[in-house]
């Protein structure tokens, strides 16, 4: 009982810390140095329409480098924490149902398919590579419900992954060499502003971490599912 | 008006997220309180990136490139809450993970019957 009182006092105090700093917020009017230079210099250096997707493949490319290490090193963990527990003989298959397979055959296939789209158009409109990718994932784990018994290939998936991470660092490198710096998208051309193919290497690395990320959030997917029931 | 109440949304998660995850003793309902705070944070840092008046960081025909810095919001915390969604479903996945291997070892998930670090 008095943890639950102290808990709830910790809860009051930060409450109340927060609502002074809200009510002291008002929006700026207008934008701060870093975001104007964003704004005024992406559409003619980088050719990006979305802003947010030149920030995370271009100007903070070497973050999300990094961020998809640390996912790659998660999925890698999570398959290693649950290895020991992997069912050996699936035992009593539990069917998914006649709705589930039938409507998962059908929606499968548009689902990958509107995950590809969401990646490619990454530089154009709201998405990109990582949320493409969970679409992706969430494609696979369709399939996992509807048939848990189904042989999950870890091979395939591994190759997927590393050969996306290698060629998003080739790519980095080729900026390295090609252009200004390490992940310049100026190794491609830059093309017309707002169409398909265009902001340089910008779709071509988004739809590598597209691919990656949907092939790690597979894996984490297929671990958890293939574990034993306890 | 709607940073106030994106604001207030997103801090009233994070306190529930905490309050949860401090009175709870199941591990799974603990990581759930765990994944509410961190979208209140997420909630947070996208609502300080708003601007009245303003549209999203998008270029095209009504945004056009020379008038995107009066006409756009900061794309900056975006880009934060993106990477911090990604590694928040990493984290889950991580704790869901051990917390399997944990009813593993105690078949249990209760957290008072996990003691060794307990001081």
């Amino acid at each position: 009982m008095i943890k639950r009182a102290l808990a709830l006092l910790l809860v009051l105090a930060l409450g109340g810390l927060f609502a002074s700093l809200m009510s002291a917020y008002a929006p700026d009017p207008e934008l701060n140095p870093t975001a104007r230079y964003y704004a005024e210099h992406t559409a003619q250096d980088l050719g990006a329409a979305n802003l947010v997707t030149a920030i995370i493949v271009t100007y903070r490319g070497l973050d999300t480098l990094g961020e998809v290490t640390v996912l790659f090193l998660t999925a890698a963990i999570v398959g290693l924490v649950l290895a020991q527990s992997r069912r050996r003989i699936p035992h009593q298959p539990v069917p998914g149902g006649e709705l589930l397979a039938t409507g998962t055959r059908l929606l499968t296939p548009l689902i990958l398919l509107l995950g590809v789209y969401v990646f490619v158009n990454g530089h154009l409109t709201p998405g990109g590579g990582f949320q493409g990718g969970a679409i992706l994932a969430s494609g696979v784990l369709l399939v996992l419900l509807a048939d848990p018994v189904k042989p999950f290939s870890h091979g395939l998936i591994s190759v997927i992954e590393s050969l996306a991470g290698t060629l998003y660092v080739l790519i980095g490198l080729a900026g390295l060499a090609l252009a200004g710096g390490f992940l310049d998208n100026r190794i491609l051309p830059l093309g017309e502003f707002g169409q398909l193919f265009s902001a340089g290497a910008i779709p071509v690395i988004y739809s590598l971490i597209g691919l990656k990320v949907g092939a790690e959030f597979a894996s984490m997917l297929a671990s958890l599912s293939e574990t034993e029931d306890l | 008006m709607i940073v106030q109440v994106a604001l207030a949304t997103g801090f009233v998660l994070i306190l529930i997220g905490i309050y949860g995850a401090l009175t709870q003793r199941n591990l799974l309902r603990m990581i759930v309180a765990f994944t509410v705070a961190n979208s209140g944070v997420n909630l947070v840092i996208v609502a300080v990136g708003y601007l009245p008046g303003r549209t999203a960081p998008i270029l095209d025909a009504t945004v056009p490139a020379a008038e995107a810095a009066a006409r756009i919001i900061d794309p900056v915390p975006q880009a934060l809450v993106l990477t911090a969604i990604v590694i928040g479903l990493g984290v889950t996945a991580l704790m869901l993970a051990f917390a399997y291997k944990l009813y593993e070892k105690r078949r249990s998930l209760d957290i008072a019957r996990f003691s060794e670090l307990k001081w």
